[in-house]
């Protein structure tokens, strides 16, 4: 945005901090009516709740230009397109790849297919680009979505950069050209460029364009260096990543052997309890183990490397294995000089030393006998598990390294944090170079919603960018913007409910709706919108607020199932976001839109009843009634947007386009 | 990147000459795993003649030490240079992998 405009923008921040703080300090300190605590104390927490958002959408604004042109790539930077799919149409991804192809810098593309598709490898060979999927490493273990493609990716290509692109976003034959020179900064890890859809008509129902994030929202992180990586249409620095993993993987070990040093202490006593049914060799093995456990966590302390200690650990659990071994081979032995003198012919069933008549075992079979999938220790399952923990190869995982975050569905906000934390830059490159699809139907784009909330509220709750070592105060406050109006549904629950109650029952949440009520709500509100209105000058940024309240189930849902999910271990169910068009549902989606459908007969019907309360005298207050009808005609009009998303049905698209 | 095998006493030891980035890592870990599959479990790695290592690298070393590990092994890393050391100390890697300072140091206590 143009400096003058910016200067009009800053001027509106602090306008509206201004007068904000002069009506939410006005309603803590002297208008909360504590009789009706159970819906005032809401009411004030959910105005706080907006205020704040406001706060942080100022801080955003404060910062947000345009960025120069960069200067021209490096010519002779290697790049690696890769085009993550899973269950997108070959036809889509071939049609991606084959524009790839004519990307203007030299590179290398790659299709990364997680659905294992024999014909979509067949494409790529036609077409002449690369075909990629999981390695072997990854069968029964956790595959982590897309984070997990790319991460296998990571180790099996080559290029300097990486450019992500999905399925369904076509690339400009500019798109290395034009981002690639922001790599001349050898501390920029991301350059990220926005999406745009092609299906999308200009009233946008679905609200599927974003114009206020992949425009002044992210120009204004940028100006903190805090642009997000939104997981596609981005450009990326191997090395960044890497580095990413590498201190990902040391942490990750290091928190490994921790937890089950200390859990083993337990584990082990239990085991030992039942060991004398083993006979005193497992009991001795397993006191030898149990002793070294606080050796190893003594030089854990003192800050010894993770290799050391786990290899000395192991081999004491080696030892003890072996000792078992040796112990039961013995037996077997005098059971066969037993039997061979009982039969006195024949052939034995092991083979004997001649010499010394003992079952040849040599010392190499002894080993992998007591290797730890043999261990007799494995008979103790318990021990067993919790001890191969103790070691520096991550076996729970496909692959040590797991440079792309795998703690949340949204891996591209959790790895952009984790980039910023350890002082790489990003840049938000703010020109369309990539045409995408969107999704086309009511249900399709609900769950592609859900996931973003959900991927978000996990990072918030997993790694919280308010204590996460590294980020400046900017770029926590950025983060911390985005999870925070993902909070929205309990608010918008709050500013539904207050206008019904008093309305339908008279219940006053402030201590009156009179004067000084409106006097220091409406200049608040109205340099609020005035403030939108010019950030959001020349794009259409209604959408995106009638889908912050509509959406309220939406992001109550996501909040709670995120929650229980990084509490409890629930699993959230990912969803692939369907590219293609999905079969509609005769009729209207009425179970879709459920609650926004009792939310609005509620308001509808709170109007009629205090207009008659007002007419009856059993309501007095008029400016208390007006001031909630116009309310209640504000949240009908934001929630109507779902309606109106229910019954949209996309156009038929051009042939041309398919084609 | 050169890798010339030598052995000593039951470990295999494996100078390693030249640069160790995003484009050699790759091969490199094929190497060492190659050699893991074959039997050679023991292995240390002489990064005195490494003259350089980026993330990369060191991506394939723990990717080493992960198979080496798995088929009972190890894998240990001996004479590194300043820049070498630099990098490990600074993605913290040397909180996992000592760095020794001499192969025979490395080969000790095997």
């Amino acid at each position: 945005m143009s400096l003058r405009r910016l200067a009009l923008v800053r001027l509106l921040v602090v306008l509206t901090l201004g007068t904000g703080l002069w009506y939410v300090g006005w309603r803590w300190m002297f208008s909360i009516n504590w009789a009706n605590w159970w819906i005032a104390l809401p009411l004030v927490l959910a105005e706080t709740y907006a205020l704040t958002d406001g706060f942080l959408f100022g801080i955003t604004m404060w910062r947000a230009r345009r960025r120069p042109d960069p200067p021209a790539p490096a010519a002779d930077a290697t790049v690696d397109v890769l085009i993550t799919t899973y269950n997108e149409p070959v036809e889509m991804v071939a049609r991606t790849a084959a524009e790839a192809q004519r990307i203007r810098h030299p590179h290398t593309t790659w299709i990364l297919d997680d659905g294992n598709r024999p014909e979509m490898q067949a494409a790529a060979e036609d077409l002449g680009v690369g075909y990629l999927r999981r390695s072997d490493d990854w069968s029964d273990r956790p595959r982590h979505a897309k984070a997990g493609n790319l991460n296998n990716t990571l180790f099996e290509t080559d290029g300097e950069f990486l450019l992500v692109l999905d399925a369904d976003q076509v690339p400009d034959p500019l798109i290395l050209e034009r981002t690639l020179g922001y790599f001349q900064d050898p501390e920029v890890a991301l350059v990220q460029t926005p999406q745009w859809f092609t299906n999308v008509t200009d009233s946008d129902p679905l609200g599927s364009q974003a114009p206020l994030f992949y425009g002044p929202i992210q120009q204004g992180k940028d100006g903190w260096n805090a642009a997000f990586f939104c997981g596609s249409n981005a450009v990326l620095r191997r090395e960044a990543l890497m580095q990413l993993g590498i201190v990902g993987y040391v942490r990750s070990v290091r928190e490994a052997v921790d937890d089950s040093l200390r859990a083993s202490r337990r584990v082990i006593a239990r085991a030992r309890r039942r060991a004398a049914d083993h006979g005193p060799v497992a009991v001795r093995a397993l006191d030898d183990v149990a002793a070294a456990v606080p050796v190893a966590q003594r030089r854990l302390r003192s800050g010894e490397p993770l290799a050391d200690i786990t290899y000395d650990f192991r081999q004491v659990v080696h030892q003890g294995s072996r000792s078992i071994v040796e112990h039961d081979l013995e037996q077997i032995r005098s059971d066969l000089q037993e039997l061979e003198g009982l039969s006195g012919e024949g052939t034995p069933p092991v083979s004997l030393d001649e010499e010394l008549g003992l079952p040849v075992v040599d010392d190499d079979a002894m080993d992998r006998l007591a290797a730890r999938d043999f261990s007799p220790l494995g008979a103790l399952q318990s021990v067993t598990t919790l001890l191969r923990a103790v070691d520096v190869d991550r076996d729970e995982e496909a692959q040590p390294m797991m440079p792309l975050a795998t703690i949340s569905v949204t891996e591209d906000m959790a790895t952009a944090m984790r980039l910023h934390g350890l002082g790489w830059r990003s840049v938000y490159h703010h020109e369309v170079l990539a045409h995408g699809l969107a999704p086309e139907d009511l249900r399709t784009m609900l769950q592609q919603r859900l996931r973003w909330a959900q991927g978000t509220m996990q990072v918030f709750l997993r790694e919280n960018p308010l204590v996460q070592r590294g980020l400046s105060a900017g770029q926590r406050l950025m983060y911390l913007a985005t999870m925070w109006s993902y909070l929205s549904g309990f608010a918008a629950l709050v500013f539904i409910a207050a206008p019904v109650l008093y309305l339908c029952f008279g219940v006053l949440p402030v201590n009156a709706y009179g004067w000084e009520f409106v006097q220091r709500f409406v200049p608040y509100i109205v340099i609020n919108q005035l403030l939108f209105l010019v950030v959001g000058y020349g794009v259409r940024t209604w959408r995106g607020h009638q889908y912050s309240l509509a959406l309220f189930p939406l992001w109550i849902r996501a909040c709670w199932t995120a929650a229980a999910n990084v509490f409890l271990g629930r699993p959230l169910g990912f969803v692939v976001t369907p590219k293609t068009r999905q079969a509609t549902e005769p009729g209207f989606p009425w179970r879709l839109v459920l609650p926004q459908l009792v939310a609005s007969v509620l308001l509808v019907v709170a109007c009629v009843i205090g207009v008659v309360r007002l007419w009856t005298g059993a309501a007095d207050s008029i400016t208390g009634t007006l001031v909630n009808i116009g309310w209640v005609a504000y949240d009908l009009v934001v929630i109507s947007v779902i309606f109106e998303a229910a019954r949209y049905r996309a156009p038929e698209p051009d042939k041309e386009s398919v084609d | 990147m050169q890798i010339t095998d030598s052995a000593h006493g039951e470990v295999t030891v494996l100078q390693c000459e030249g640069r160790l980035t995003m484009t050699t890592a790759r091969p490199f870990r094929e190497a060492i795993e190659a050699r893991i599959t074959g039997g050679t479990t023991r292995l240390v790695l002489d990064l005195s003649a490494t003259e350089f290592i980026d993330s990369s690298g060191l991506g394939a070393l723990i990717a080493g030490l992960k198979r080496a590990r798995q088929a009972g092994g190890d894998l240990r890393i001996a004479g590194a240079g300043t820049q070498v050391l630099t990098v490990l100390n600074l993605t913290n890697l040397d909180r996992v992998l000592r760095p020794h300072d001499s192969v025979e140091e490395a080969c000790d206590g095997w």
